[in-house]
């Protein structure tokens, strides 16, 4: 069956596209994995079918948008936490743009997330309260599994621009078993002279590789794994490997590294030219897409939202949440 | 997917895809003198909720390329309106290279009548009415503005009749040709009239916007003037991607609330508001 290998190609290599390409399935599949606008910029100026060169156009178009409501987005967060005079590090996509870097290029963007040092959590908190920004979640039991447990404020959104923040004091959840070094992170952030930081390309590329691997269950990974080719384009991947030893993320930094090399041909170390054990399951669930757009191959997604929660708590707690989320639920 | 359709509607190309084979056998039959698009713009997906419910009390879930997270299911035999709705929300949602105003339009000496008011304001009764005493039936669901040119592009898709709006739009159409019955849907009756030929004939034919109205059914008979202003505001919340298109949105909306008369118009019955919608049109 047809799955997501046709637009990792795509990505990779945009001259291998033949004329008589599955256009229709292409676009469907780069829409379904959040990529059409990175697609959209990686074929732009090739030979190419005029609708395609229509519809493409139009999705850098939109992609702009969304990189200009992004900074926006960004600049009112700064307006709102500037008082605390408190580090204020932009995080994923929208850092990318920010710093004017390959992986912003076209890239979608929807929530902002920041990272601030863990002390100023409660003067962030009220601060964006007074700007306009309010809790999404409700429910008292998240809401206190948020605070005590994550690496993050319970999700915010802004009453007027509709548009969610974010709040990260590190980058895993607590409860996971790796403590990626928060200070570190902060520590080395760079200014970009707006009165926002991004974090230094080593770090962003280890956050990409913790964020794909160490948490969540891969969902929208296709495109985290660009993410990481980009930055490994503009600045290698020397750097990462000894921060990912500081983090404790070396094994999820070589994961990434052996997968990015296989799907896009991305150029690394030697010695992370040949896939490990297991890295052929990661490749099942990053390409579990077909043509239509639908996901696919069931059993490994199941199995890699399994792990996700198993990744994010010990089993003493992961079976007290489950019971909670099933009797409030 | 099992069964395959696709179609081009003014400038915009849908790909359906269905578990089911009697949606796309419908809209084959109803879009039969439709065009077929070299690239698809949007993917629709018409599936089973369970995989059961392909054959148990068949029940379709919309999917496509955008999606609303609450949008409820429909029993198989509203795969039409399940089909037409999805292929709404995919433009909705996701359309970029025009301003999408929820807004019926028809034509008359090249000069485009949009008319625009909240679902229920008689929109695709009046265009269906108008192009039945001469007028080119262009959409009854979104009038599509090119940023670039200002002009309206035809989007004419199935015409959606609604309830009481249904015996109106087929006694000024007595020939014309409509897909079933569905009764009992979200928005009660509802049947789909196939546009006229030269409504189909004329899709890739723009027209330059002349009057914005905004009809309201069940009123006294009045017609009064809208100022820019006000026309703007409306627009903007009668617009799917005014947001979304930024810049560009903006440009295009301000150009058209400027350069076009806009009139509210309410109406007690269609003869009626058909009298005023001619009288105001004279004022040209």
């Amino acid at each position: 069956m047809a799955d997501a290998l046709i637009l990792a190609r795509a990505l990779a290599d945009p001259q291998s596209l033949a004329l008589d390409t599955d256009w229709i399935g292409l676009v469907t599949t780069a829409r379904a994995e959040q990529l059409l606008g990175t697609l959209a910029y990686r074929l732009d100026g090739l030979p190419l079918p005029e609708d395609v060169a229509l519809l493409l156009a139009d999705a850098r178009a939109a992609a702009e948008n969304g990189r200009r409501a992004a900074l926006w987005e960004a600049e009112m967060a700064r307006r709102a936490l500037a008082p605390l005079g408190c580090a204020v590090v932009l995080l994923k996509g929208t850092a990318f743009v920010a710093a004017g870097l390959l992986a912003g290029r076209g890239r979608s963007i929807g929530d902002l997330d920041i990272l601030v040092p863990r002390g100023s959590l409660d003067a962030v908190e009220a601060a964006l309260l007074a700007a306009g920004w309010e809790w999404v979640k409700p429910d008292p039991y998240d809401d206190a599994y948020y605070r005590r447990w994550m690496h993050e404020l319970p999700p915010l959104i802004h009453r007027d621009r509709d548009r969610m923040i974010d709040v990260h004091h590190t980058i895993l959840p607590l409860t996971a078993r790796i403590t990626p070094d928060a200070a570190a992170l902060l520590a080395q952030a760079q200014p970009l002279g707006t009165g926002l930081a991004v974090l230094s390309p080593d770090d962003m590329l280890v956050h990409a590789a913790a964020h794909l691997f160490a948490d969540g269950d891969l969902a929208g990974g296709l495109r985290n794994l660009w993410d990481i080719h980009c930055l490994i384009d503009d600045h290698g991947s020397e750097g990462a490997r000894v921060r990912a030893a500081e983090h404790g993320l070396s094994r999820e930094v070589a994961r990434a590294l052996r997968l990015t090399h296989r799907l896009f041909a991305t150029p690394v170390d030697p010695a992370y030219r040949t896939l490990a054990r297991g890295d052929a399951l990661y490749l099942r669930r990053l390409l579990a897409r077909d043509d239509w757009g639908r996901p696919i191959r069931p059993a490994t997604r199941l199995a890699f939202y399994v792990r996700s929660h198993w990744l994010r708590m010990p089993p003493a707690m992961l079976a007290r949440h489950l019971w909670a989320k099933w009797r409030w639920g | 997917m099992r069964h395959v359709f696709t179609v081009r509607i003014g400038p915009i190309g849908f790909r359906v895809g269905s578990d089911w084979r009697a949606p796309i056998d419908a809209l084959r039959e109803l879009y039969r003198y439709y065009p077929s698009p070299n690239l698809p713009d949007f993917t629709v997906r018409l599936e089973a909720t369970h995989w059961w419910r392909r054959w148990l009390r068949p029940s379709i879930r919309i999917a496509g390329d955008y999606m609303l997270p609450e949008a409820a299911p429909l029993p198989l035999a509203q795969g039409l309106l399940a089909a037409e709705m999805a292929m709404n929300l995919q433009l909705a949602l996701g359309g970029r290279r025009y301003l999408l105003l929820h807004a019926a339009c028809v034509e008359r000496d090249g000069q485009a009548l949009l008319l625009t008011g909240e679902s229920g304001a008689g929109k695709s009764t009046l265009a269906t009415l108008l192009a039945a005493r001469g007028w080119r039936f262009m959409s009854d669901e979104f009038a599509l503005i090119d940023p670039e040119t200002g002009l309206v592009h035809p989007f004419p898709r199935l015409i959606s009749l609604k309830n009481a709006a249904i015996a109106a739009a087929i006694a000024a159409r007595p020939d014309a040709k409509l897909g079933p019955l569905l009764t009992g849907t979200p928005k009660g009756d509802i049947r789909h009239m196939v546009p006229d030929a030269l409504a189909v004939g004329a899709m890739d034919e723009p027209a330059a916007p002349a009057m914005l109205l905004y009809p309201r059914h069940g009123f006294a008979a009045e017609t009064r003037g809208v100022l820019p202003s006000e026309s703007f505001v409306r627009l903007t919340q009668a617009s799917t991607n005014y947001v979304a298109l930024g810049q560009a949105g903006f440009d295009a909306l301000t150009r058209l609330v400027r350069t076009t008369p806009a009139h509210a118009i309410d109406y007690p019955d269609g003869a009626a508001a058909i009298a005023q919608v001619e009288a105001v049109w004279r004022t040209l």
